[in-house]
């Protein structure tokens, strides 16, 4: 409950507005980032599902991919991936996951494919903050001479979620054709940025790539119009947790597999034919046989939430799995968690119980998202 | 008279009786209350004992009996209605009642303005 003022941490080019804007710094990830700012994180949350929510995600590592031409830098991501980057479109991103040999989840990242000059020759990648190193380095070995990863400094990042995003956009960058997934370079107000129609919390939104030096001016602009309010890292945990969707190092990690995680759709139907990717034997053998334990939705009865690390228990009082994200959903008004299950637990609707300080919660094995998408999809599915 | 604890426990004691709840600082560095564990009404808690626990959005955090005695009422509105922590922290959203065992235990507190003043530090 001590504020933190820890030197060594790095800060956003937001940082003054944060402190503003009456944010409550927490260390997350090496960088002091706003858990909240006055409205708390109830209301943050509700703000962000209601109208639209203005996040500083600078914090993530944003990396350039390049080579030669488009084929070889593609060629060179599937060697660390499941994905088909070589059939990405220009204007188009995906969602995909960094593999070890072994088949377990090195990170979870977003790879785009820039349309126009850039799209020939390279891929936009978003890493998880805490794994930028990790992904820099497991990445870099795997690249052939020709290809480059580069990380380019004084680079921020904003998310801007909620129904009310693509009002609040349309005002200032030229927006409107893009769906969920998709792509631009553009400008806003003039000013050069990136911009993709994506985000982590299950509404439909963006999220903005830019110079450092420009994110100030932005933020600003953002905030004061009258549907956005600043939106901290508590919110941004409570949405994706509603949303369903995982979060490295609590729900996945280099001993998870995408089968376990329930992400399998990151496994695209060319590279299971071809059994090409890393720890290909595992994964086909969990995608045909199972596995023994399963990432699955959990909704508990009342209102004590369970947290990470809470055991989960079958009805004989024995341990069938763990919590790997819980909390209180403000828009389900309930507790709701995240956890791993043994495979004879994780069929939707069986009742399991969560342990938290000697209670026994009840809880159900429930389908995720909790809170169902809002994405604007380009077409159906 | 009220006291407080350096874990930001309330305690406004009188007649033998005390009635322990969290300050108005630690209600807004919890931010949005939405559980609160109280104990059972009889149980005896030893000074620094959990007593509580108040589940925010963000976390779990426990609450400490600021003294020994023996809990003789709990503030069943907070079961319906935890917010009621973050909205009247230091009246209304009271968490226990206890019998005091101890008077000279309740020396050892901060007064009202001592608080105030180590809050300040922090």
């Amino acid at each position: 409950m001590t504020e933190t003022t820890d030197a060594t941490l790095r800060e956003t080019s937001l940082a003054a507005l944060h402190r503003e804007l009456g944010a409550r710094m927490v260390p997350f990830a090496g960088y002091a980032m706003p858990v909240q700012y006055r409205d708390g994180i109830m209301a943050e949350h509700r703000h962000t599902r209601a109208a639209a929510g203005l996040f500083d995600v600078s914090h993530m590592g944003q990396a350039q991919l390049r080579g030669p031409d488009y084929a070889t830098v593609a060629a060179a991501l599937e060697t660390v991936t499941p994905g088909d980057f070589q059939n990405l479109a220009p204007g188009r991103m995906r969602y995909s996951l960094l593999m070890t040999p072994e088949g377990t989840i090195v990170d979870d990242i977003m790879v785009a494919r820039p349309a126009g000059k850039a799209g020939e020759t390279g891929l936009d990648i978003v890493f998880n903050a805490a794994r930028v190193a990790v992904d820099e380095a497991f990445v870099g070995t795997h690249l052939p001479t020709s290809v480059r990863l580069e990380l380019p400094p004084h680079r921020a990042m904003l998310a801007l979620q909620g129904p009310k995003a693509i009002d609040v956009m349309l005002r200032h960058a030229a927006v409107g054709e893009m769906r969920f997934m998709d792509t631009l370079a553009t400008t806003f107000d003039g000013i050069p940025v990136a911009v993709t129609r994506s985000g982590y919390t299950g509404e439909d939104g963006f999220e903005i790539y830019l110079a450092a030096a420009d994110a100030e001016a932005i933020a600003r602009t953002l905030l004061a119009e009258p549907e956005v309010r600043p939106i901290g890292l508590g919110a941004r945990d409570s949405l994706r947790l509603e949303a369903g969707l995982p979060l490295y190092g609590h729900d996945i990690d280099e001993t998870t597999t995408p089968v376990e995680a329930d992400l399998a759709f990151a496994i695209s139907p060319r590279r299971r034919a071809a059994a090409d990717f890393p720890g290909a034997a595992r994964i086909l053998d969990e995608l045909q046989n199972g596995t023994r334990r399963k990432r699955v939705g959990l909704r508990i009865d009342g209102k004590l939430p369970a947290r990470e690390g809470a055991a989960i228990l079958d009805d004989g009082g024995a341990a069938v799995g763990k919590v790997t994200s819980g909390g209180f959903g403000p828009t389900v008004d309930a507790p709701v968690a995240m956890g791993y299950v043994d495979a004879a637990h994780a069929a939707l609707g069986v009742s399991v119980a969560i342990d938290v300080r000697g209670r026994t919660l009840a809880t159900t094995v429930s389908p995720m998202p909790f809170v169902a998408h809002r994405y604007r999809r380009r077409s159906a599915g | 008279m009220t006291g407080y604890t350096k874990d930001h426990e309330w305690i406004a004691a009188g007649a033998g009786e005390a009635t322990v709840g969290i300050s108005h600082y630690a209600q807004d560095q919890l931010g949005d209350v939405v559980f609160v564990e109280l104990p059972q009404v009889g149980k005896k808690l030893k000074k620094g004992d959990v007593a509580a626990v108040v589940e925010s959005v963000k976390a779990a955090s426990e609450v400490y009996s600021p003294i020994t005695g023996e809990v003789i009422a709990v503030n069943d509105t907070l079961t319906g209605d935890p917010a009621l922590v973050n909205r009247s922290p230091e009246a209304d959203g009271w968490f226990m009642r206890l019998r005091v065992s101890d008077p000279k235990e309740l020396d050892g507190l901060m007064d009202e303005a001592a608080y105030k003043s180590f809050v300040d530090t922090i």
